[in-house]
């Protein structure tokens, strides 16, 4: 559009819904470096109150017309999403746009969802797998935009001003360099006419700078590989086991989703076999690599009985280092795993969120238009030595971390004995 | 609205159903037991659960992990237990539909040959880590069990959780496990369901070939029990946990699973606590801010049903004071009932949830998983529209009526749960009870 709002749309005629769903390219990797969580308060408030609503005015007007708004703040975007009747889309898209351009802001509202923020945090103090993944992204990520939980810290929560907050809606919710992507059931024609009615009035130049983490220094290693964080007398350890890997944007990402699939990324890959089918230590182990805009972690991550805590460890960095080349990936492994990208690859594509979902990683990504239907035999085209080498190229056990949120007294002897030095005492 | 299918039943008592989706080149294959842990006995819970997860371990004529073929096969798999009954589900490209149906039907027929006591073993260690991760080791994760323990007696089958406890699991033999995939895993006890790109007859001829020579097997009766004698003077209980902010439950019998007021205490639940809002919302999180989150539900299931509301304390607040500013929302509801806006926005949201529904074939909750709650719950696979018309033709006087009816003060259970050594932030009187 003439604002610089790009527009797509989809047909997808199954049921009489119609799903937006509007990219801005900021998230909390955007959060200053004393202010981390504006983005995801920013984020959290946009339901709040927008035009003439107030916030219980505006989810009395979605509710009416059995509309939905989920809102998203990751670390390189924001998404919001709306769903609503067929039959009541107009009356959503502009609610949609009031919320993006106009929100209310009121003090009380930014008080209040405050407040609902500070005492999250205070329950993460006892939610093991929160305090894993904070522990282990501040320490991969140390002074990077990449460096905190979205939701930021008490701190920082703290010392925000609703002023900050109004200053970063103004410079981050623009129209250009958004996407805005409308899906279901209507066509092309009546959903490029309903976005244009709901947001040809939006203005704004985007006057941050250019994804922050894509232009970051790369982060510094910890200076330990192994840190624990004490939580007496529990019957589980959660783990967290990796670095810092590729971006998004890397030539070797596809090679990395079928070295996934096959290391930790689907029930029968080595990691959950190993520790869940042979050895009974967990309900689940998994491992991913989270591609970002800039360089995101690789992390295997599992909750495994308190007793098998050393051996859970040991066990997955041996999977991790046996996959680089000692024991490549086979040629069974490679049709097993990359069945779920190839042959299941059309399972992404069966509702119109989903299909407005994989538009979303197209903008936010700047994937090619043919991304999609050149996906499967770019993955078909990658054979198993290809896989080890890049497991080669990007996997490195020796320089990783691993995190502990566990009973350090029935563990911290094994923990001692694995070689990884002595453990890093963490605080909540 | 509705999920057209066509049915029929095999000589040996399965049913099938087919739902025709050309939307995505994919099917989604369903197998519903009616068997959930209210077939267990006190002593043997967890045991429906603890099957499920052999059911993926091996049978006779594939006698290896189940999700492998699946998988390379490019599905998505999954089954789950609940109270009532276990399914199992895959979602496979199209061209893959014999295979789906051929391991369903190996493992429904063919699964004890395949049964060892090394399976046996690993699966219970497995199960015993999934309760540490989702009941034991994280906030207010055996709530639930004391609330359920307080609100059925010691012999109701609702009494225990699905996970069950883990002196039971421990004390579980390879004979167990073989008993009861005897008495319910056969096809008189199972209902099919298969959705997405298929051809009718097709998928209906396959299901013949596959599941057709499986031994019918005696379907069980249903679960003998006696309804909870109605609670005449409340319970409170306190229970406490390794969190920092106290929490409210509070609970109530209620219908059953599509028995009459069931949709009307589910509306109910939505003017009460269904987004920002809702009665609760407003008051508890967003005027009075004594509360940081709050919820409601109408917990309905196939014997007996529960109404919860959830509320967890803002720091510096009391349970008392959220059960006061609850206490009075549900008897101004009850007194005065729903606005008319309230009643437009809560049928609209059902509507917008039921249309949502039939977007997906597979997984949980999809086409083909509705089919079979459908069928085995009412025995009748058609009720789609019927569901919806539950909601559609729900009016204020009946949301009225049934919060009067189902809701009053003397009949709850209230369970507090504190940080530990807070028995003080309890509501008064409170019995402390002891879970793990």
């Amino acid at each position: 559009m003439a604002n610089g709002l790009q527009v797509w749309t989809i047909e997808q005629r199954a049921v009489p819904l119609v799903t937006a769903l509007l990219l801005v390219k900021r998230g909390s990797a955007a959060d200053p470096g004393d202010r981390a969580g504006l983005a995801a308060i920013t984020g959290d408030l946009l339901d709040e109150g927008c035009g003439d609503l107030d916030a219980l005015g505006l989810h009395e007007a979605l509710g009416r017309i059995g509309g939905q708004i989920d809102t998203e703040v990751g670390s390189d975007a924001t998404m919001l999403g709306l769903s609503v009747l067929k039959r009541f889309s107009a009356r959503g898209f502009s609610l949609l746009a009031d919320m993006v351009q106009r929100p209310r802001f009121e003090p009380a509202d930014f008080e209040r969802v405050r407040d609902l923020r500070l005492n999250r945090l205070v329950q993460i103090r006892d939610m093991p797998p929160a305090l894993a993944d904070r522990a282990f992204t501040e320490l991969l990520y140390r002074g990077h935009p990449y460096g905190h939980l979205s939701i930021g810290r008490e701190e920082s929560l703290r010392q925000l001003s609703l002023s900050e907050v109004q200053s970063f809606h103004r410079q981050v919710y623009v129209p250009e360099g958004a996407t805005i992507i409308g899906a279901g059931d209507a066509s092309h024609d009546e959903l490029r006419g309903l976005i244009a009615s709901a947001f040809a009035g939006w203005s704004g130049r985007d006057t941050l700078d250019l994804s922050p983490a894509a232009v970051a220094a790369p982060p510094a290693a910890p200076p330990f590989r192994l840190a624990i964080l004490h939580r007496a007398a529990a019957g589980q350890s959660e783990l967290r086991i990796g670095h810092v890997s590729i971006a998004r944007s890397a030539p070797d990402y596809p090679h990395l989703l079928v070295l996934n699939m096959v290391l930790g990324g689907q029930f029968v890959s080595r990691i959950n076999m190993n520790l869940r089918e042979e050895k009974g230590y967990t309900y689940g182990a998994r491992t991913s690599f989270d591609s970002r805009r800039g360089p995101g972690p690789f992390v295997l991550q599992a909750s495994v009985q308190s007793d098998a805590t050393a051996d859970a460890i040991k066990e997955g960095l041996r999977e991790i280092d046996e996959i680089r080349g000692s024991r490549p990936v086979s040629r069974a492994e490679l049709e097993t795993g990359r069945a779920a990208l190839t042959r299941g690859f059309a399972r992404n594509f069966e509702t119109a969120e989903q299909v407005a979902r994989a538009a979303a990683q197209m903008a936010l990504h700047d994937l090619p238009q043919d991304y999609y239907s050149t996906f499967v035999s770019r993955i078909l085209a990658i054979d198993e030595t290809e896989v080890t080498a890049a497991a080669r190229r990007h996997l490195h056990p020796d320089r990783m971390l691993t995190v502990v949120v566990g009973d350090r007294e029935k563990v911290e002897t094994s923990l001692e004995a694995l070689g990884l030095g002595m453990p890093q005492v963490l605080e909540v | 609205m509705e999920i057209p299918f066509v049915r029929r039943t095999l000589d040996n008592g399965l049913e099938v159903l087919v739902h025709q989706d050309r939307n995505c080149p994919i099917v989604a294959v369903n197998v519903w037991y009616h068997v959930g842990s209210k077939n267990e006995k006190p002593g043997r819970t967890g045991f429906a659960h603890l099957f499920e997860h052999l059911m993926f371990e091996g049978s006779e004529h594939y006698d290896h992990g189940y999700f492998q073929p699946l998988q390379e096969a490019g599905a998505s798999l999954n089954g789950s237990t609940n109270a009532d009954r276990t399914n199992y589900w895959e979602v496979v490209p199209s061209n893959a539909l014999d295979l789906a149906m051929w391991m369903e039907s190996d493992r429904m027929g063919y699964l004890l040959p395949a049964l060892t006591d090394a399976k046996f073993h690993n699966q219970r260690e497995v199960v015993l880590n999934e309760r540490r991760q989702n009941y034991e080791n994280r906030p207010y994760g055996l709530a639930g069990m004391a609330l359920v323990a307080e609100l059925y007696p010691d012999e109701h089958p609702y009494h225990w959780l699905t996970i069950g406890a883990a002196e039971d699991l421990r004390a579980a033999h390879l004979d167990d496990v073989r008993a009861f995939f005897q008495t319910y895993y056969h096809p008189s006890n199972a209902s099919l369901a298969i959705a997405g790109d298929v051809d009718v007859d097709a998928a209906l001829s396959m299901a013949e070939d596959y599941f057709g020579p499986l031994p019918a097997g005696v379907k069980p009766g249903p679960v003998q029990t006696v309804a909870p004698p109605p609670r005449l003077v409340e319970k409170r209980l306190v229970h406490e946990d390794r969190i920092e902010l106290p929490r409210l439950y509070l609970a109530w019998h209620s219908p059953t699973l599509f028995g009459a007021d069931d949709a009307e205490l589910d509306l109910v639940a939505d003017v009460l606590a269904g987004g920002k809002t809702s009665r609760l919302y407003r008051t508890l999180v967003y005027e009075q801010r004594i509360a940081t989150e709050v919820a409601a539900s109408q917990n309905s299931r196939e014997l007996s049903g529960f109404f919860q509301i959830v509320a967890t304390a803002a720091p510096g607040h009391t349970l008392a004071e959220l059960d006061a500013a609850i206490t009075s929302e549900v008897q101004k509801l009850c007194a005065e009932g729903p606005t008319g806006a309230e009643m437009e926005r809560g049928i609209a949201q059902a509507e917008a949830h039921f249309i949502s529904r039939l977007q997906t074939v597979g997984g949980f909750g999809g086409k083909s998983d509705q089919l079979n709650a459908y069928n085995v719950f009412l025995g009748n696979a058609a009720y789609f529209d019927e569901d919806l018309a539950r909601y559609r033709n729900a009016q204020a006087a009946g949301l009225t009526r049934v919060a009067r009816q189902w809701l009053p003060h003397a009949s709850r259970v209230a369970l507090s749960v504190v940080p530990r050594g807070r028995l003080d932030l309890a509501l008064a009187d409170s019995s402390p009870v002891s879970v793990s």
